[in-house]
């Protein structure tokens, strides 16, 4: 049986000082119920990601004790995927009825701190200052700038873009428009990445409130079909963060490669049919090598399409409609919903000043982070 | 140098002192797969047996950026503070036929950086105890002579 999403609730991405994560996270849940037009104790399951809180699944606590199982799940920056998957294929096996996924989190400001043993990596990888995933990004993008030919003026467009969906979107963290002057200004973090083209650790929660495609007509939301749910950790030969060597003689594609193929072919569907995307904006790089690498384009077409203005709300192939990352921030456990809560808006025509024209039928979200793992989701009407 | 008191950041990860220096690899008794640093199982064949394997002490820059911020401290232990910080730049160096290592460029000005470019092995200082002990580390230098290779593209 197929799932659905039926409700999407949003807590506002940014700083609170003083609310927890599990506060945000519980007025998201509310939100995303109140927008399915169900109640808490008609809810069978749960799937409930965050990196900083330690045991999500507390936040029953502030929904009431109904005894459901409710799951702990993580995989570093595709967490919100993992979240979507497990609620869609319990749906999907005939386990539950109706499920939901929820993400919540509370970083700290800064670049990601951790002691690399927590990705089995040595202790001197983080002493001499290479346990970050930011120089990565850096790394990636300027091969691929010197392969494929894209100008450093196009990363300043994909920041400019970002910034500019996210000021017509009241709950995004970044609502003030800069121009690309003012991007190619900013001091550089990771050359050839600056400051304004990186997105930043936040705070935030979102929700998702499934059910079976046969029974959405009992509820309030609008249905959007749950087409494809793919993730994929990296293969030997990969180019992937977070990596002391790399090997020389073989060369596998990115993770987002692989999980981006298995999804199209779940779904039926192809790049081709995609009228609004999600991709993971870690940086304005990024951006551009998640449109190749989910086959929304080949390798150094993004310099013209982007100079068109194609993955603009007004172009062809609309990206990051809401902000992106670079717009919201990343509240890692909440980061990939928060794209599904957007997909759901723009399927359903919701998504007011920011809405992509001509009824668009097929979203897709994708996620990618350490230690080399990608989730890809294809939504459509 | 002497009078200075200078201790590797770890052991087994690079041959020193030495007039040339080696990084401490390992190759896959199973599948054949060289490896850095040595570790405890491949990567591709999940093998736990290996022998040891100095890697080449020379190779070609595949791609390089800049740290431009002070890593969070910890796991991050270099000397100084946010406010003293100096950006270094950190590349993947491909040694021919063994592996391509990420490491620590000796040069931090990404203009005189270029992809391709010929790189050898160095052991530098990265940070300094308060003690006025040198913690050292392994990084890639550009080889002399190599700057014909050009600034990295610039729009």
């Amino acid at each position: 049986m197929e799932a659905v999403i039926i409700g999407v609730g949003l807590h506002p991405f940014g700083r609170f000082a003083g609310k927890s994560a599990m506060d945000m996270a519980a007025g998201a849940v509310r939100s995303a119920l109140g927008d399915a037009g169900v109640s808490w104790p008609q809810v069978q399951a749960g799937f409930v990601g965050s990196l900083e809180v330690y045991n999500p699944d507390a936040i029953v606590g502030r929904l009431g004790l109904t005894g459901i199982p409710l799951r702990g799940v993580f995989n570093g920056c595709a967490t919100a995927g993992t979240a979507v998957a497990m609620a869609a294929r319990a749906i999907e096996t005939g386990e539950h009825d109706l499920t939901i996924a929820i993400g919540m989190d509370k970083h700290p400001r800064g670049a990601f701190a951790a002691d690399p043993s927590v990705a089995g990596l040595p202790a001197w990888y983080g002493q001499t200052g290479m346990y970050l995933t930011t120089h990565f990004f850096g790394m990636k993008i300027n091969r691929y700038m010197h392969d494929h030919g894209i100008s450093h003026q196009t990363l300043a467009k994909v920041a400019a873009k970002n910034f500019r969906n996210a000021s017509a979107n009241d709950k995004a963290w970044r609502r003030t428009p800069l121009s690309e002057a003012e991007i190619l200004a900013s001091p550089v973090l990771n050359y050839p990445l600056r400051q304004f083209m990186y997105c930043g650790p936040d705070e935030g929660a979102a929700a998702i409130v499934l059910c079976r495609a046969d029974q959405a007509h009992e509820y309030a939301g609008r249905p959007v079909r749950v087409r494809a749910c793919a993730l994929r950790s990296r293969r030997i030969g990969a180019f992937e963060v977070q990596s002391p060597s790399v090997p020389v003689a073989e060369h596998a594609p990115s993770p987002t490669v692989d999980a981006s193929r298995e999804a199209y072919e779940i779904a039926g569907i192809g790049p081709q049919d995609v009228a609004v995307a999600q991709l993971q904006d870690t940086d304005a790089g990024s951006e551009i090598i998640h449109l190749a690498e989910n086959g929304l384009c080949k390798d150094g077409e993004q310099e013209r399409m982007i100079a068109d203005g194609e993955t603009e709300i007004t172009g062809r192939l609309p990206v990051n409609t809401d902000g992106g990352l670079i717009g919201n921030g990343e509240p890692i456990g909440a980061s990939g919903l928060r794209q599904i809560h957007e997909l759901v808006l723009q399927l359903r025509g919701a998504a007011g000043a920011r809405q992509v024209a001509g009824a668009p039928a097929v979203g897709y979200a994708h996620l990618y982070g350490a230690p080399g793992v990608s989730a890809v989701t294809i939504l459509s009407t | 140098m002497s009078g200075t008191r200078q201790v590797p950041v770890a052991e087994g990860l690079f041959t020193w002192p030495s007039d040339e220096p080696r990084l401490i690899g390992a190759q896959c008794a199973g599948c054949g797969l060289v490896r850095f640093p040595a570790g405890s199982a491949c990567e591709r064949c999940g093998g736990t047996q290996a022998a040891e394997r100095l890697l080449s002490g020379r190779g070609t820059l595949w791609t390089f950026t800049t740290q431009g911020f002070r890593p969070p401290s910890p796991p991050y232990d270099g000397a100084g503070t946010a406010a003293t910080f100096e950006p270094y730049a950190l590349g993947y160096v491909e040694l021919p036929g063994e592996v391509m290592v990420e490491a620590r460029l000796t040069e931090p000005d990404p203009a005189r950086l270029a992809i391709g470019q010929p790189m050898r092995l160095a052991i530098v200082p990265y940070s300094v105890s308060a003690d006025g002990t040198q913690l050292m580390t392994f990084a890639f230098a550009p080889v002399d002579g190599a700057d014909q290779a050009g600034p990295a593209t610039e729009a």
